[in-house]
C-alpha cells in the first residue's frame, strides 16, 4: 500500500498549470533514427551487420506522446571459404508506447516499452550512441521489450539532487526466441547528483510465474566537470548469470596538439565478466548470454565526422573456457532525424 | 500481490481519467519559461547550457540544434526516455531554441 500511496501522492501533487503551448512552439511529430553499417571479426569469422533502427515521435497536444522505435538487421556471413555473404534481416518492434505525462514527478506509458534495468537498454543502446559497438555481455539480463503499463518520473529531491524512478507491470514479454511469453514486475530507482555529475540507481526485476524469480541490478555513472571523461559501470544478477561491465569515454579535447581532429576523437576502454547462472549452455546461449564464465577487455576509437556520424573501430580479447578469442569492429553509426510537419517561421 | 497491482491500476487509471476530464481555470505556456527582461534571458541560456551538458552530455555527445518545433518534441521525449526534471527540460528547451 505504501507504493500505491506515494504514486497517489506524486499523481495529485501536480503542478495543474502545463497547458497550451504558442503555434510556433508546438511539437511537430519526427522521423528520426540510426542508420550503421558494421564489421565484426570474431574469432577469425567476419560478420557484415548492416542495420536501420527508425524512431518516430508523434506529440499529440501538450501532455501526449506516441513513440516507436523498430529495428532492421542484416547479419550477413559466408557459410564456406569463398561463398557469397548471405543471412537473415531480422525485423524488431522495440517499443511502441503512449506516453502521459500528468504532471512534473508522473509520467504513465502503455504499450510496449524498453525494460527500465540499468541504463544500457533505455539511454546507451542505440548505435549513434554507444561508445563501443559490441553488446555488453550481460546486455540480455531483464531487458527485453516488455509489455504492459509503466509510471515513470524525475524530479528534485533538493537543490544538490535530483530523484528518477520508473515501475512497471508487463503483462507479456516476447522471450528469446520471439514467441515466449512471460509476466514481470519490476522497477528501477536511481539518484543523480548534478553538481559532481554522479548517477547511481538500482533495478530490480520478478518473474510473476514458474521460478517466480528475482533479478537485480546496479548502475553507476560520473561525468567529472574537468576531465572530458564518461564512466558508466553497470552490475546484474539474475538466475540465467551474472556480471558486471565498466567501461570509461574520453574525449581528446584537452590534447594540446592537432587539435581539430582530437577533439573529434574518443578513446573508450571497458573491462567487463560474466558468471553463468542456474541455467543450461543451451539456455544461456538462446538468452544471448554465454554459456560459460567469460572475460572480456577492450579498447576502441570514435571519430566524430559530422553531427550524428561517427566512424568507429575496436579490439577485444575474450577469455573463457569455450577458447579465447579476438573480437574486431570497425563501421561507421549515422543518426538523422527529420520533421514530418511544417516547421512555421524561423 | 496480484490484487495489489489490481487495485494499484484501477485506481491509478480512474484518478488519471478524472484529473484529465476536469478542465483547468488558466492555461499558461507549459514549455518554454516566460522571460521579462535581457538579463533574465541570459541567466536561463547558462543555466540551460548547464542543465544541457549535464543531463544531456551524460549519454551523448552535443547534437546541432534543431528548429525550435523539432526541439520541442525531442525534448519532450527525453524527458520521458531519460526520466529528466519539468525545470531541467524547460531550460533545456530555452536554450536549444534560441
Amino acid at each position: 500500500m505504501c507504493v500505491l500511496t506515494v504514486l497517489l501522492l506524486l499523481f495529485f501533487a501536480a503542478n495543474r498549470s502545463m497547458a497550451q503551448t504558442p503555434e510556433a512552439e508546438k511539437p511537430v511529430p519526427i522521423l528520426s533514427g540510426s542508420a550503421g553499417y558494421f564489421n565484426f571479426v570474431t574469432g577469425g569469422q567476419n560478420l557484415i551487420d548492416t542495420q536501420i533502427n527508425p524512431v518516430l515521435l508523434l506529440p499529440l497536444g501538450d501532455r501526449w506522446l506516441v513513440e516507436s522505435r523498430g529495428e532492421f538487421e542484416g547479419k550477413f556471413q559466408r557459410s564456406g571459404p569463398g561463398e557469397p555473404y548471405g543471412g537473415p534481416v531480422n525485423k524488431h518492434l522495440d517499443y511502441l508506447q503512449l506516453d502521459y505525462i500528468v504532471n512534473p514527478y508522473f509520467t504513465i506509458t502503455t504499450g510496449r516499452f524498453l525494460t527500465p534495468f540499468g541504463i544500457f537498454n533505455e539511454r546507451l543502446y542505440p548505435i549513434w550512441i554507444r561508445a563501443l559497438q559490441p553488446d555488453p555481455l550481460i546486455l540480455p539480463i531483464a531487458t527485453a521489450s516488455s509489455d504492459g503499463v509503466m509510471f515513470r518520473g524525475g524530479f528534485p529531491v533538493s537543490p544538490k539532487a535530483n530523484m528518477n524512478y520508473a515501475l512497471y507491470v508487463s503483462a507479456t514479454n516476447i522471450g528469446v526466441s520471439g514467441v515466449e511469453s512471460e509476466r514481470h514486475v519490476g522497477g528501477r530507482m536511481g539518484v543523480f547528483l548534478p553538481g559532481p555529475r554522479i548517477e547511481v540507481g538500482t533495478s530490480w526485476q520478478k518473474l510473476l510465474q514458474d521460478e517466480r524469480a528475482n533479478a537485480f541490478g546496479l548502475h553507476f555513472a560520473w561525468q567529472p566537470v574537468r576531465v572530458p571523461l564518461n564512466l558508466r559501470s553497470e552490475f546484474a544478477r539474475s538466475f540465467q548469470g551474472s556480471g558486471y561491465w565498466i567501461e570509461g569515454a574520453y574525449r581528446l579535447n584537452q590534447v594540446p596538439f592537432w587539435q581539430k581532429a582530437m577533439r573529434r576523437t574518443e578513446v573508450v576502454g571497458r573491462g567487463q565478466q560474466f558468471f553463468v547462472g542456474r541455467i543450461s549452455y543451451n539456455d544461456a546461449q538462446q538468452y544471448g548470454l554465454p554459456g560459460v564464465n567469460t572475460r572480456e577487455g577492450e579498447l576502441g576509437l570514435n571519430y566524430f565526422l559530422h553531427d550524428g556520424l561517427k566512424a568507429v573501430a575496436s579490439y577485444g580479447r575474450q577469455f573463457s573456457s569455450d577458447g579465447n578469442a579476438n573480437i574486431w569492429a570497425a563501421g561507421i553509426a549515422y543518426r538523422f532525424a527529420f520533421p514530418l510537419g511544417r516547421l512555421g517561421a524561423q | 500481490m496480484k490484487t495489489r497491482l489490481a487495485i494499484l491500476m484501477t485506481v491509478l487509471a480512474m484518478s488519471s481519467a478524472v484529473y484529465a476530464a476536469v478542465p483547468e481555470a488558466k492555461k499558461e505556456n507549459a514549455s518554454v519559461p516566460v522571460v521579462r527582461t535581457a538579463d533574465e534571458a541570459e541567466t536561463m541560456r547558462v543555466q540551460g547550457e548547464l542543465r544541457f551538458r549535464t543531463n544531456c552530455g551524460r549519454c551523448h555527445a552535443a547534437p546541432h540544434k534543431f528548429p525550435p518545433r523539432m526541439m520541442a518534441t525531442i525534448v519532450r521525449h527525453m524527458r520521458v526516455r531519460a526520466t529528466i526534471t519539468d525545470e531541467d527540460m524547460r531550460l533545456v528547451l530555452f536554450y536549444m531554441t534560441q
